[in-house]
């Protein structure tokens, strides 16, 4: 028998504490494949952000930080700065990037620090029972809005990717999706591009924004939320490379 | 050269491979000399956009194994405060340098001793301890700085050294020299690459029932080591003292000038000096304490230090405090005049048989 298909051994061989449908377990793979398809296990740090991710050590066989609410980009700077040698790369939520941490990838951007960023935008704070996050959707019902998103009290959607694009010191940045195959191979194309830039050494910081599920606190289906993604999501977070 | 760059050169001397800072004043001097020097030794200085970045740029490098370290001054050490707890949590070691300034809030940029509470009862959240020297020369925060270096290295802890606006622009003749690092042990948890051996995880969070309370009382422990082996502290003329002051960095200084002019006046007065603010000296202050004597607490600021002081003797002995705080800074005659309100003067003669010190507590 020919094997076609089989775990990436950077990933590790174990049950999963994600929600049934949820994306951060692909997003991880992906991260995995890249890792192993590049051959930079060996010199690759990985950092966990809080959010539902915080345990992402525990499926990515890679030394790994878990770090601070927000402060990812500036632990990346940390360890990139004191080794330049190593492959730094951040993976944060949406709450993570772009609410409690805006000063920290902004910065981290604006340096052009040489570090990668993985970025799942699910438009809610997961981890904490699915609140707001600067990413929601107008009309989205979370738990902190529960007659929908209004612009008048909470604002607009926050475009981080768009906001990052226009900083000299970010040399990528690319929004995917997980909501199906196609996509998922996209995904995996721009997550690998991102890291190959790390590797050759450019000057700048590579992010990938991964619009990624969470059916749980969407109130819908795992099918409905990939439905989800590409009719609404996609409206208001176009998917394509906005720089680089 | 001023403290403050004697400060940063003996980082540069202990091997302190990486520097993050935000500019605050009184402490400008060291962001500035480590942006020219750092990169001269082929090191990393990074002026960072807070002081939130700074501890976790610090927080980064430490993870990877590397000596890193921040200065700042009161508010901006109030930003760390999250980073710091994150650090012992993760039991990295790091080396945090406070030249306090007054507060609350923005205060003033006069120096001031009102950061005690924040560095020695740990200022952030959680279960935890960080090591505290509080020099009160420019020798001595030099000297300070590679003992900080090896005690981070040695109990993957951080390592705060508190001094004040005085020291920090203070200009001494001073030793500066490469210290022999202690024994350290090997930092095999860094995060290198797992290349050939399984991953390394740097964590501070603990879910599993149970697993918190346990790395808790590892931690513990850790610091039982810690208040065990490394308490520093100086005293002067305590055998026959009737009084003993306490102080501690600049404030010191300034207790010794006074002391030494009581002795001159014929008053048996002696000081204790803590040097390590947190292992704090406590056995040394409880046993000076077994004789009848008073104790004076002098401090910038309204009175923190001196809950230690109190803790150690415990009720022992009378204990009474003078502070300025603010930016006020206590001179040799006040101190002088509290230590002779509070002795008996010995050229009148007691008229009670059991007079008793007069005491204004
Ligand atoms: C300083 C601080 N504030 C708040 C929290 C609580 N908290 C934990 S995760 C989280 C939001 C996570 O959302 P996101 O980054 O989008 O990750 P997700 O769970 O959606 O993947 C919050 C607010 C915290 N841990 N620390
Ligand atoms: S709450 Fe949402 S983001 Fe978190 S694990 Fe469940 S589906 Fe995934
Ligand atoms: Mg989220």
């Amino acid at each position: 028998m020919k094997t076609v298909f089989m775990r990436t051994p950077t990933l590790k061989d174990c049950p999963t504490h994600y929600c049934p449908g949820c994306g951060h377990g692909i997003a991880h793979r992906l991260i995995a494949e890249t890792i192993d398809e590049l051959g930079i296990r060996g010199r690759t740090i990985g950092i966990a952000p809080v959010g539902c991710a915080v345990l992402a050590y525990n499926y990515l066989d890679i030394d790994m930080v878990e770090v601070a609410h927000g402060r990812p980009p500036a632990v990346a700077t940390g360890m990139k700065r004191t080794n330049p040698d190593k492959i730094i790369f951040s993976y944060q939520g949406d709450g993570d990037l772009a609410a409690i941490g805006t000063a920290e990838i902004i910065h981290a951007a604006h340096r052009g620090e040489q570090i990668t960023v993985i970025f799942i935008n699910n438009a809610v704070f997961g981890m904490t029972g699915g609140q707001m996050a600067p990413t929601t959707l107008l009309e989205q019902v979370t738990a902190t809005t529960p007659r929908g998103r209004q612009t008048t009290s909470e604002g607009y959607p926050l475009q981080v990717s768009e906001l990052l694009a226009l900083l000299p010191g970010a040399i990528y940045v690319e929004r995917c999706s997980l909501h199906n195959p196609t996509h998922v191979r996209k995904a995996k194309k721009a997550i690998k591009h991102a890291f190959e830039l790390q590797v050759s050494g450019a000057q700048g910081l590579s992010l990938v924004e991964v619009l990624s599920p969470c059916p749980v606190y969407w109130r819908m289906t795992p099918v409905k939320a990939m439905e989800w993604i590409e009719k609404e999501m996609t409206k208001v977070f176009p998917l394509g490379r906005l720089k680089g | 050269m001023c403290g403050n760059e004697a400060l940063a050169e003996a980082a540069i001397l202990a091997g302190c491979d990486a520097y993050f800072g935000y500019p605050i004043t009184p402490q400008n001097e060291i962001p500035a000399y480590m942006s020219r020097r750092m990169p001269e030794e082929g090191r990393v200085f990074v002026q960072s956009e807070s002081e939130l970045a700074a501890i976790n740029m610090v927080f980064g490098a430490s993870a990877t194994g590397k000596r890193a370290m921040t200065t700042s001054s009161s508010p901006g050490i109030s930003l760390m405060q999250e980073g710091i707890s994150y650090l012992a949590g993760a039991e990295l070691p790091a080396v945090v340098v406070n030249v306090m300034r007054g507060g609350p809030g923005l205060g003033n940029i006069a120096p001031s001793q009102g950061d005690y509470f924040q560095a020695t009862r740990g200022g952030g959240h959680g279960d935890y301890r960080t090591i505290v020297f509080g020099p009160s020369s420019v020798q001595e925060l030099v000297d300070c700085m590679a003992l900080a270096f090896d005690l981070a290295d040695e109990y993957r802890m951080t390592v705060v050294v508190l001094a004040d606006g005085i020291l920090g622009q203070m200009m001494e003749p001073i030793v500066l020299e490469k210290k022999p690092r202690r024994e350290l042990p090997p930092k095999d948890w860094a995060l290198t690459g797992a290349k050939g051996r399984e991953q390394n995880i740097v964590r501070s969070l603990w879910l599993p029932e149970g697993a918190l309370e346990k790395h808790n009382y590892k931690l513990k422990a850790k610091y039982e080591q810690v208040q065990k082996n490394e308490v520093i502290c100086e005293q002067y003329e305590v055998d026959d003292a009737e009084i003993i002051v306490v102080a501690y960095g600049v404030a010191a200084r300034i207790v010794r000038g006074a002391v030494t002019r009581a002795r001159e006046e014929g008053i048996k007065a002696g000081w204790i000096r803590p040097v390590t603010l947190w292992p704090f000296p406590t056995e040394q202050i409880s046993k000076a304490a077994d004789e009848l004597r008073i104790f004076l607490v002098v401090e910038m600021s309204c009175g923190q230090m001196v809950e230690d002081v109190k803790l150690a003797i415990a009720g022992k002995a009378p204990v009474v405090f003078y502070g300025r705080p603010g930016g006020g800074v206590p001179t040799v005659d006040e101190i002088l005049e509290r230590i002779k309100q509070l002795t008996i003067p010995r050229n009148v003669k007691c008229k009670a048989k059991n007079a008793k010190p007069k005491l204004k507590i």
